[in-house]
C-alpha cells in the first residue's frame, strides 16, 4: 500500500475546529464536509487539493474536539495520508478506524515543505521526499492497530 | 509495579489483575455516548455494518444537546435520525429537548456515571467524568458505533502525569482558574495520549462542579482522561444519584508517573487564556487595564454551566448592570440546574443586569448557534476552546475565563479581576 502527491504543509496544534468547522456539522455527508475541509486555516484548500495529496504538519494534529467529522473531510477531499510530528489521539483513533492513513515522523514533519512531492511506503513506514531527494523513517503501526487496517476498519475488525 | 487510578479501572474493565502503560487492552464499557452531532455518523456505521442490535439499551445514552432547539433543517434532521434510531433500539437514556441538557453536566447529575465506571463518548469532553472518580474518555463515531454494537473498546493503557493540589484557592479563583493554570504550564500537547491523575489535600478545597471543570478540561492538555480520587465530596454528590453500584479506586502508593508536579492553590490568580489556544494563559494581574475590550461574555457549557457557575456570576452581577455594547448569554448546563437557578433568584439577578438566560445547548460555545461572533470581535467566554473560529468568524476571538471573571468583564466592558470591578 503506497501514496504519493503534493504536501499540503501546517504547522502546530491544527485544530478539529479548523480542519472541518462546527458550522457544518449539521451534515453526515462526506462530500459536504470535504467541500468545506481546513476553510478556517487555509480558504483555498479545496480548490487546490488533488486526489492522491498529502498534508504534513508539526505537532499535535487534530487536537480539540472528537468528530470524526474532521478526518471524514480529510480522506473525502482526496487527501491520501496525513503525516505530522505527533496527533491529537481522539484524532489518531478516528482516523484509525475510518482508513485514514497517518504517520508520526518528526524528521519528515520538520523536513518537509508545501508542494514538495513525497511518496510513502505504509508496509516500511518509508517517506520518500522526491522533491528534496531525501528519506524518513516513520514509527511503524503497532500489530494491533495493524490488524484492524488490515481488516478494513474498526467495525469489520470486532463483526467478523 | 504499582498502577494509577486510570490502570486500575481499566484492568478491572478488561478482567485482568493489572496493567501497565502502553499495553493494549479491550474493556467493557458501563456507559457509551453520543450527541446529535456524533450520533447520526455513528448510526450510519451501525447501519452500515448491517447491525442489528446494541449490547444494551441502558447503557447507551444520546444527548441531543449541540444544535438544539434545532438551528436549521439539517440539524433538525440528524436529530429527527438519532429519535427514530433510538425508538427502534428503545435507548433508555435518548434525550431530547425537554429532557436534555448539556450532556457532561446531565450525565453527571442523572447518575449514568459516577465512581469506578468505564465511559466511552462521542465528544471530546467526556473526559469529564473523571471528577466521579470514573475513567472516561472521547472517542469518535466509529468508536461509539463499535461500543454500542459489542460493550466494549480498545484501549492504550495510558501512563500518568501526577497533579498533586497543595493549599487553598483564594478569593474568586476556582476550579476553572486551576486548570487554565495547569494547561498553560504543560501546554495543549502538554499530556498527549496520558492520564492527568489529580491528588492531595488541596482537593478537598475544590467542591464536586469545581472537579468537574478541571476534569472537562483535562482534554485541552491533550489528556486522555482527567481523574480524582473519591472523597466524602464524591460520595455525597453521588449518593442517591448513581445508578450503578460505586467501586472507588485509589492509586497504588508505587504507581509509575511520568512527571509529578505539585500545584499550590492557594497561588494561582484568576487566570485567562487568550486567543487561540487553551495555553494562551495569562493571570488577570498580567492583563492590562482596557486591554481587552469584549463585545460579548457567554457564561455556561459543559465546563462552566453548573450551579456553583452560575452562583459566582450572580454574585458579581447583583446589582450591577452589563456594559453598553456587551451582549451577556447565559446557559446553564442543565434543566434542573435551570429550574434550581431559578428557584434561587439568580435568573432575577441576570435579566435585571441585562442579560439573556438561554435553554442548555452546546450551540454558542461551538459556533453553532446562540451567539455567534462577527469579524472582529471579542468574547470573553467561560467555555473551553478559544480556537480560530471556535465561536463564529474566523476573525473574531474567544478569551477563556471563570464564571466570575466573565461576569465582571461583562460589567466592566474589558476583561477585569473581579476584586476590582
Amino acid at each position: 500500500m503506497n501514496a504519493r502527491g503534493r504536501v499540503h504543509k501546517y504547522g502546530d496544534n491544527v485544530d478539529t475546529d479548523v480542519i472541518i468547522p462546527a458550522r457544518y456539522l449539521n451534515t453526515a455527508s462526506h462530500k459536504e464536509l470535504a467541500a468545506h475541509c481546513m476553510e478556517d486555516i487555509d480558504k483555498d484548500f479545496v480548490n487546490k487539493v488533488k486526489d492522491g495529496d498529502i498534508i504534513v504538519a508539526d505537532k499535535n494534529f487534530g487536537c480539540g474536539s472528537s468528530r470524526e467529522h474532521a478526518p471524514i473531510a480529510i480522506k473525502a477531499s482526496g487527501i491520501s495520508c496525513v503525516i505530522a510530528s505527533t496527533f491529537a489521539r481522539i484524532f489518531y483513533r478516528n482516523s484509525i478506524n475510518i482508513g485514514l492513513p497517518i504517520l508520526e515522523c518528526d524528521e519528515a514533519a520538520k523536513d518537509i515543505e508545501d508542494g514538495d512531492i513525497v511518496s510513502v511506503d505504509y508496509d516500511t513506514g518509508v517517506i520518500l521526499n522526491e522533491t528534496k531527494n531525501k528519506k524518513y523513517q516513520a514509527e511503524p503501526f503497532p500489530e494491533f492497530i495493524q490488524n484492524i487496517i488490515r481488516k478494513g476498519g474498526l467495525i469489520k475488525s470486532i463483526t467478523e | 509495579m504499582g498502577m494509577t487510578m486510570s490502570q486500575k479501572i481499566l484492568a478491572a474493565h478488561a478482567g485482568l489483575d493489572s496493567v501497565k502503560a502502553g499495553q493494549l487492552i479491550e474493556a467493557k464499557l458501563d456507559m457509551v455516548l453520543g450527541n446529535d452531532v456524533t450520533s447520526p455518523v455513528a448510526i450510519n456505521v451501525f447501519e452500515e455494518n448491517n447491525a442489528t442490535s446494541v449490547f444494551d439499551n441502558t447503557k447507551i445514552a444520546m444527548i441531543m444537546d449541540h444544535f438544539t432547539p434545532n438551528k436549521d433543517i439539517k440539524a433538525a434532521t440528524q436529530c429527527l435520525q438519532v429519535r427514530k434510531f433510538a425508538d427502534k433500539y428503545d435507548i433508555k437514556n435518548f434525550l431530547d429537548v425537554g429532557q436534555m441538557g448539556i450532556e457532561h453536566a446531565l450525565l453527571p447529575e442523572m447518575g449514568l456515571v459516577g465512581p469506578g465506571s468505564l465511559c466511552i463518548g462521542a465528544d471530546s469532553h467526556t473526559c469529564t467524568y473523571g471528577a466521579l472518580g470514573a475513567f472516561s474518555t472521547g472517542v469518535g463515531s466509529t468508536d461509539m458505533a463499535a461500543g454500542m454494537i459489542s460493550g466494549k473498546a480498545w484501549f492504550k493503557v495510558p501512563s500518568a502525569i501526577n497533579f498533586e493540589l497543595i493549599g487553598k484557592p483564594q478569593g474568586y479563583v476556582s476550579g476553572k482558574d486551576v486548570i487554565l493554570h495547569i494547561i498553560g504550564m504543560i501546554g495543549v500537547d502538554g499530556a498527549l495520549y496520558k492520564s492527568m491523575e489529580f491528588c492531595g489535600e488541596g482537593i478537598k478545597y475544590l467542591n464536586i462542579d469545581d472537579r468537574l471543570c478541571i476534569a472537562n478540561m483535562a482534554i485541552e492538555a491533550g489528556a486522555k482522561n482527567g481523574i480524582f480520587p473519591v472523597d466524602d465530596v464524591t460520595r455525597e454528590y453521588c449518593n442517591g444519584r448513581f445508578q450503578g453500584t460505586p467501586v472507588e479506586y485509589t492509586a497504588d502508593e508505587d504507581a509509575v508517573y511520568d512527571e509529578t508536579y505539585v500545584i499550590d492553590l492557594s497561588e494561582i490568580r484568576p487566570t485567562v487564556a487568550f486567543p487561540h489556544l487553551p495555553e494562551n494563559t495569562k493571570t488577570v494581574d498580567e492583563i492590562g487595564e482596557k486591554e481587552v475590550k469584549i463585545d460579548q461574555a457567554v457564561i455556561g457549557s459543559c465546563t462552566n454551566g453548573r450551579i456553583s457557575d452560575l452562583r459566582a456570576a450572580a454574585e458579581i452581577l447583583k446589582g450591577r448592570k452589563i456594559a453598553k455594547g456587551v451582549r451577556c448569554i447565559i446557559f446553564p448546563g442543565t434543566q434542573k440546574i435551570w429550574l434550581q437557578a431559578m428557584h434561587e433568584g439568580l435568573f432575577d439577578i441576570f435579566i435585571e443586569a441585562g442579560a439573556v438566560v438561554s435553554t442548555p445547548t452546546c450551540g454558542p460555545c461551538l459556533g453553532g448557534h446562540m451567539g455567534i461572533l462577527a469579524a472582529g470581535e471579542k468574547a470573553v467566554s467561560t467555555t473551553n476552546r478559544n480556537f480560530v473560529g471556535r465561536m463564529g468568524h474566523v476573525d473574531s476571538e474567544v478569551y477563556l475565563a471563570s464564571p466570575a471573571v466573565a461576569a465582571a468583564s461583562a460589567v466592566a466592558g474589558y476583561i477585569i479581576d473581579p476584586e476590582k470591578l
